[in-house]
């Protein structure tokens, strides 16, 4: 190894392509591609972390719907969303609202995730970018 | 650049031992949806999870793809695997644009071909405009490093659309395919 270590210095590109190897290679996450964590402020208020699905959602929606008439900010964790905003049909609350879809009453269809989870997108095939370091 | 053989016998085994998992998840199709109670996301005793939809039942029969949800979304649009709402409120007006911008500032990289219609059957013009892109090509200055941080085409790729390692699926086109008029032939 101390071979391969020392000769490679003179290799520059190997060392990018190791490099970017490294970066690019899935890490094994079980979460769906796209599904966000919202746990900003459900488990300090007693509840199990949101999962939000955008598979199952993008079926049956295009982006522009939730991104754009609802507006959702592009980022997850960005949208500062409360129950009373989603009961008084904003947010989730413009679709989940017992007519298109279920009814904020059905607590623990979107609050069913592990406690513990933080806030932010998942999925497996992460490309652990520099920000995500 | 002549090389020792057992040097690079050395490097692809140490490659080989980053991609391998990636590529054999990829091989693996009969786990490529795990059920909501197995996916270390969803609680598997909350009274909610077993009423919700799990992925494989919704995308098995959708147009395949290897990386992602597994599904080529934008084919499936295209061929009317899914026909999804375009609006809520019915004076919500809907712009699909077909129109490609070739982008060749990319380095050593094909350059990328942007395709404006597969986008705006998904998205308003305003979730890119003018905030995140300005309309006049070409003068939006922004990096791979940039896109890696999820910022520019970040925001969606690598996120909710296909993953930053499909490089040539955007960086499409021979900068020899390209003519000193800045048209691809």
């Amino acid at each position: 190894m101390q071979y391969y270590l020392g000769s490679s210095c003179s290799n520059f590109l190997e060392i990018i392509l190791m490099a970017l190897l490294i970066i690019f290679t899935a890490t094994p996450v079980y979460a769906e591609y796209g599904d966000v964590v919202l746990n900003n402020k459900a488990e300090k208020s007693g509840m199990r972390p949101v999962i939000f699905p955008h598979w199952f959602h993008r079926i049956r929606f295009k982006c522009k719907v939730c991104h754009t008439e609802i507006g959702f900010e592009m980022r997850a964790g960005a949208n500062d969303i409360r129950m009373a905003d989603i009961i008084d049909g904003k947010f989730c609350g413009k679709c989940h609202n017992n007519k298109i879809a279920w009814g904020p009453q059905n607590c623990h269809l979107c609050h069913s995730g592990l406690p513990g989870l933080k806030t932010g997108i998942r999925g497996g095939d992460s490309t652990g970018g520099p920000g995500k370091w | 650049m002549e090389r020792p053989l057992i040097k690079q016998a050395l490097i692809l085994c140490v490659g080989l031992c980053f991609v391998w998992p990636a590529l054999s998840a990829e091989a693996d199709t009969t786990s490529r949806w795990l059920p909501l109670t197995q996916d270390d996301m969803h609680d598997p005793n909350g009274p909610g999870v077993q009423i919700l939809q799990n992925p494989s039942e919704a995308l098995r029969e959708m147009p395949p793809d290897v990386v992602g949800n597994r599904v080529n979304w934008v084919r499936a649009l295209d061929k009317g695997y899914i026909n999804p709402r375009i609006n809520l409120y019915s004076n919500t007006k809907s712009k699909v644009l077909d129109m490609d911008v070739l982008r060749q500032n990319t380095g050593e990289m094909n350059a990328v071909l942007f395709p404006h219609r597969q986008h705006t059957e998904w998205l308003d013009c305003t979730n890119c405009h003018e905030w995140l892109f300005k309309s006049k090509a070409g003068t939006t200055k922004f990096s791979m490093f940039d896109i890696l941080k999820g910022e520019f085409c970040g925001r969606c790729h690598g996120a909710v659309a296909f993953p930053l390692t499909q490089c040539n699926r955007c960086h499409s086109v021979p900068q020899s395919a390209i003519s000193s008029s800045g048209k691809a032939d």
